[in-house]
């Protein structure tokens, strides 16, 4: 292998549960529940996973959910804001920390 | 080499080891492939230069059918069916045989020169119209059918809408043709329409009655641009595994009958588009029709009919399973 992400590898999801069928039938169980339409709709929940398939970079789940999202009716200006969403709150979270490092500073500080 | 198995393989798990058509509720009739789009899905490649043209001999018959054989609907095609020189003869024709009229519209054909009095023939005629807009904002819209079809489309469509159609409780029914912009399949009918609507309503003041989504089918241009793309065997795969058995029971070919330009029959315009004729021993031209053999034909399946049968359906009336 040349490289670290292949993206036939999606389709071979399932093996994951060769070892531990228990685990991985639970977790599928959850997982289809989580996306399943509910308070929020599929095309909401979808836009949600892409938005967070960006915050954590995960290729399979960007390749992934960004056809679900087109599949639900979503369009690229609907997709791209929930990106920003993603870049906002991983932003912010990285802002918020400067309150960590001015408490750190403090602590070292005359 | 396909890794899939062929569609007809997989009716015959299902039991139909023979699939048949039930009657001819629908003549199809592809009046010719002259378009004033050039849509990069369509299936027939139509197009301002298409010489295809149904012949006058030909739409003749097609009065002589339906009032011979009682045909309940006539549903005309294209190409932009309004651009064949007797389509209003036809239409007149028609609706004097109290033959339920459906006409497929690419909305600006309505503002070529010439065309401009249509919307007032279709009320008078008592025209359904299935018009295509694939999306509710201009950039997929143009992208699909070309540069300016979204605006011309929603100027159409006002003026269809001030005459009374697609007007809540309007018999004057206006709906709309929605198909994907890519490799991929449509959204949930149903949650789809009620966006179309909300977002129509709300940014353009344009109304309709009923959404129909419409998957791609892998042939024509659409097949073209799958291998260009390299997403043809991944969109072939896809489609066989989301086969649908839910499906099979209300597929369009069962209830309709497609004639095309030069009067050939086929099960369905996707076969016209492929060459695939009716199987051997059928009547083959419509100045042969005879409704007692066709009602109960056996179809000329295809691997391209899993494009009918992935999710929860898709024909030229939108969705066939529920979702």
């Amino acid at each position: 292998m040349s490289h670290y992400y292949d993206d036939q590898d999606l389709e071979r999801f399932q093996e994951i549960g060769q070892y531990r069928p228990d685990l991985y039938d639970n977790f599928m169980n959850y997982y289809q529940g989580v996306m399943a339409a509910g308070a929020l709709t599929v095309r909401e929940k979808a836009l949600i996973a892409l938005a967070v398939a960006h915050a954590v970079q995960c290729p399979y789940c960007i390749d992934a959910y960004t056809r679900v999202s087109l599949e639900a009716g979503s369009n690229l200006e609907e997709m791209t804001e929930a990106v920003h969403v993603a870049a906002a709150i991983r932003g912010g979270a990285a802002l918020i920390h400067g309150l960590q490092m001015q408490h750190a500073a403090a602590k070292i500080s005359i | 080499m396909e890794t899939f198995a062929p569609f007809a393989r997989t009716l015959e798990h299902l039991g139909y080891h023979d699939f048949r058509a039930a009657q001819v509720q629908t003549l199809q009739v592809n009046l010719g492939w002259r378009c004033n789009q050039s849509c990069k899905h369509c299936h027939l490649a139509a197009g301002p230069d298409r010489p295809e043209m149904m012949a006058p001999d030909t739409v003749e018959e097609i009065l002589r059918v339906a009032a011979r054989w009682s045909i309940p609907v006539v549903d005309l095609t294209g190409g932009s069916p309004e651009l064949h020189p007797r389509f209003e003869y036809l239409v007149r024709g028609l609706h004097r045989l109290g033959v339920r009229i459906l006409s497929r519209c690419n909305l600006t054909v309505l503002l070529e020169p010439g065309k401009e009095h249509l919307p007032g023939f279709f009320r008078d005629h008592g025209v359904e119209l299935i018009c295509s807009l694939p999306y509710y904002q201009e950039e997929m819209v143009d992208r699909l059918r070309g540069p300016g079809v979204f605006r011309k489309s929603l100027e159409a469509l006002r003026r269809l809408n001030r005459l009374g159609y697609g007007q809540q409780d309007s018999d004057l029914k206006l709906h709309l043709m929605y198909n994907p912009a890519g490799a991929y399949f449509p959204p949930e009918q149903g949650a789809l329409q009620a966006r179309f609507q909300q977002e129509l309503e709300r940014r353009h003041q344009v109304r309709f009655h009923q959404l129909y989504t419409l998957l791609n089918m892998p042939i024509g241009r659409f097949k073209h641009y799958l291998q260009q793309s390299r997403n043809y065997e991944g969109y072939m795969g896809k489609l066989a595994a989301s086969f649908n058995p839910d499906t099979v029971a209300g597929l369009m070919c069962r209830n309709l009958l497609s004639v095309a330009w030069d009067g050939r029959l086929f099960d369905c315009d996707f076969n016209q588009a492929l060459d695939l004729p009716l199987l051997a021993g059928l009547p083959q031209y419509l100045k042969d029709f005879d409704l007692p053999t066709l009602a109960g034909r056996r179809i000329h399946l295809g691997d391209h009919c899993y494009g009918c049968t992935a999710g929860t359906g898709s024909s030229c009336g939108g969705k066939l399973a529920a979702e």
